[in-house]
């Protein structure tokens, strides 16, 4: 149930994986013929990646994964444009790829402006348009938020980024696959993804870059990826985040519904099952595999060990950030206090998840919310009154 | 055989600890307490967290970090700063053991419904023929840790376990190494946890979140200015060293006076005292006294000190006159004074005041 965290690799994308890490383990960089058919292999990938949202295969450079490419996106258009302006918008909402990033240039001399989110997570476009300057040179906000699945207006954002002659980019590791995408409808210049969110391997990604626009190189060397990001081709990596993106492809839309309506049983069931909960994000504008609550009185880490305990995986707030100390800042963003987002529980579920494992992890969930109630002094206390 | 919640710190004592309870049979679960972040954002103990991980691996138990960031301000680390602040030479350690500690030790294992806790702490828990609990000093006393133990409560020792209250350091290393525990060779831990390097001052300053008592005056005991200070929060009673202040005999820090900014200078033989007041006491060994009660014991009024006998009178609610049989030196406010029986066993303590 930690599906956002990342995936299993499909039998079919393993097969091509393993097949160019063993057999055909050439360097595509190299000239001779053996290296050549490699090579057309990735550019069939590329080609494909591209037409999963409406760009094309010269458009998207391949990348360690999400947090590269946000780092790229980023700094390499601050970089460019710099002689521009120096302002960035953003949101309080996004990774820590994103949000460190931000962090990392605003101690560079750059100004960055937060957009604040509503309760349930959304930008608001007023706001965002009131906050462009003359010299804001890039507007990034995500695509779907990782923890609470909440999908932001990207088209409007695009039309006012592009009104104003700003390049607007858009972290969309949790949603390239999983929603449909067409960055020339969409007026999106730049986003990133990463394939282990789509039942691909892990350490590969891309960023698509609008041809046109100004970036600086992040990762300096050889003349890989057209000489905009060096390091040996990670082949095996991005074949296989190829297959995975065609059959994400194929299967999208039967997929959303399938999820969806799991994910809406899970919803229900717990919000009139199990007292003092509520949903975190939006019910409608939401990933189709996310759900994030918040439960009263209850400390969201032994949730999770409860949880584990009974077999199901389980996260509170992003895994990305488990190891960390703060609640969520996300849901601190939407308003909660931080007793409350402590409590937070992240499901999200995939094409493999069933109609049983869901009323197994809801009953189980009723079970372990009720015993660190029992325990909970906090709750103990508002009983008594 | 019992389940039992075992307190990682990431050291060889806590990971033995668990090693002993599994080898007895017990079901063990390995914790470690998420406490603080220092000040470049990093975790502030994952070094220690990744030690008790993969030593939890090794002894082949289940281990979870828990996040206990909130209450290790509000209970340890604010009230430290404040202390300082206010002339006093807080024991952090002694205040993290009851309120963060155990506390969330004692709530996991509910939670994990486990019948006890577990430390590595080197001292014994008795229960006595009035049914009290109470901490014994360790066989080894070089390694005795039960003064910063004097105030668990009774529910928090009567759910509590500490296997290496026989055992010396260098057994409880020599087990690590034969069971190829990873961190048998660690060095101790030595200063408070969140001041890694001992410079409190340097802690105070960045972590005061209100005023930091400017420079002020060195006194002598009459009142007579000697010279300046540096600010109250840089000494501590009974300190030497790093007064910059020459008066021709060795000088040392009397009291500090954070209500006129002060700091009193005397010679060595001016830092006795026969006589000191505690307050806010915890009972272990026996119940609370009455007023006017007297208990003999031996008192110990730091970390490694050895102990003084002395008689022990309760003046009124929550507070008790001291009266040592031999002067004690450098009894300094805010520090812990811990009464003990004939039979090294925790009577009970309180702060100085």
């Amino acid at each position: 149930m930690d599906n956002a965290a990342t995936t299993r690799v499909l039998p079919e994308v393993f097969k091509e994986i393993k097949l160019y890490l063993t057999e055909e383990f050439w360097n595509p960089s190299s000239t001779y013929e053996s290296a050549g058919k490699t090579a057309r292999k990735i550019a069939e990938a590329r080609e494909k990646i591209a037409g999963a949202i409406g760009a094309k295969g010269k458009e998207i450079y391949f990348t360690s994964g999400g947090s590269e490419s946000d780092n790229w996106a980023i700094k390499g258009v601050a970089d460019a444009l710099r002689s521009k302006g120096d302002h960035i918008i953003t949101t309080a909402i996004e990774h820590h790829a994103v949000l460190h990033t931000c962090e990392y240039l605003e101690q560079h001399g750059f100004e960055v402006t937060y957009l604040p989110v509503d309760e349930k997570g959304f930008i608001d476009i007023k706001e965002l348009e009131a906050a462009i300057r003359p010299t804001t040179v890039l507007i990034s906000v995500m695509f779907a938020n990782n923890e609470i699945g909440t999908l932001e207006p990207v088209s409007e954002i695009g039309e006012i980024a592009h009104r104003h002659g700003i390049l607007f980019h858009t972290d969309a590791v949790q949603a390239f696959g999983h929603m449909p995408i067409n960055v020339s409808e969409m007026n999106i210049d730049l986003l990133s993804a990463s394939a282990h969110k789509i039942n691909g391997p892990k350490g590969v990604g891309f960023l698509y870059i609008r041809s046109g626009v100004k970036i600086t190189n992040l990762i300096h060397g050889g003349a890989q990826e057209k000489g905009r990001r060096a390091g040996t081709t990670n082949t095996a990596g991005i074949i296989g985040f190829g297959k995975a993106a065609e059959i994400a492809l194929s299967r999208m839309e039967q997929r959303k519904e399938y999820e969806s309506s799991l994910r809406n049983r899970l919803i229900d069931r717990v919000l009139t099952e199990i007292p003092y909960t509520t949903l975190n994000g939006d019910t409608e504008k939401r990933l189709s595999n996310n759900a994030n609550f918040c439960f009263k009185y209850v400390d969201g880490e032994s949730l999770l060990i409860l949880l584990d305990q009974k077999g199901i995986c389980a996260s509170s707030g992003s895994a990305c950030a488990s190891g960390s100390i703060d609640p969520s800042h996300v849901l601190l963003a939407l308003g909660l206090s931080y007793e409350t987002a402590h409590g937070s529980l992240r499901l999200t579920i995939s094409e493999d998840t069933t109609e049983d494992d869901i009323d197994y992890v809801v009953d189980s969930l009723k079970e372990s919310v009720e015993r660190l109630r029992k325990v909970s002094p906090l709750y103990k206390k508002m009983m008594e009154e | 055989m019992a389940k039992v919640v075992v307190g990682m710190s990431g050291g060889v004592d806590s990971a033995v600890t668990a090693y002993l309870l599994k080898k007895a049979g017990h079901e063990v679960i390995g914790v470690t307490l998420r406490t603080w972040v220092s000040e470049d954002g990093d975790e502030g103990r994952c070094c220690d967290i990744d030690d008790a991980r993969s030593a939890s691996w090794k002894i082949g138990i289940p281990y979870h970090s828990l996040n206990c960031l909130v209450e290790f301000k509000k209970e340890v680390t604010d009230p430290f700063v404040e202390d300082y602040i206010k002339g006093l030479t807080p024991n952090p350690c002694v205040i993290c053991n009851r309120t963060v500690k155990w506390e969330k030790m004692c709530y996991m294992a509910e939670v994990l419904e486990a019948d006890y806790v577990a430390t590595g702490h080197y001292a014994t828990i008795v229960k006595l023929p009035n049914g009290r609990y109470t901490v014994k000093k360790a066989v080894h006393a070089e390694k005795d840790q039960t003064y910063m133990l004097y105030r668990l409560t009774q529910e928090q020792l009567a759910k509590t376990m500490m296997p290496l209250g026989e055992y010396a350091k260098s057994d409880v290393r020599k087990i690590a190494e034969e069971a190829g525990i990873p961190v048998a060779a660690k060095k101790d831990s030595q200063e408070i946890c969140f001041v890694p390097d001992g410079n409190y001052a340097d802690y105070i300053n960045e972590n005061c979140e209100g005023e930091i008592p400017p420079e002020g005056n060195f006194v002598d005991e009459d009142g007579n200015i000697l010279g300046k200070h540096k600010g109250i929060i840089h000494y501590t009673v009974g300190q030497r060293k790093g007064l910059g202040i020459a008066l021709g005999y060795p000088a040392f820090v009397k009291k500090i006076c954070a209500d006129t900014n002060e700091v009193v200078i005397a010679k060595n033989e001016a830092l006795f005292s026969r006589e000191i007041m505690c307050r806010d006491l915890n009972f272990m060994s026996i119940p609370d006294l009455k007023t006017g009660e007297k208990v003999r014991a031996a008192v110990k009024i730091r970390y490694h000190h050895a102990g003084t006998a002395a008689e022990i009178e309760m003046l009124d609610e929550d507070k008790v006159k001291i009266t040592f049989d031999e002067p004690v030196r450098a009894a300094a406010p805010g520090q812990s004074a811990v009464f003990y029986d004939e039979n090294d066993c925790v009577v009970g303590g309180g702060i100085i005041c």
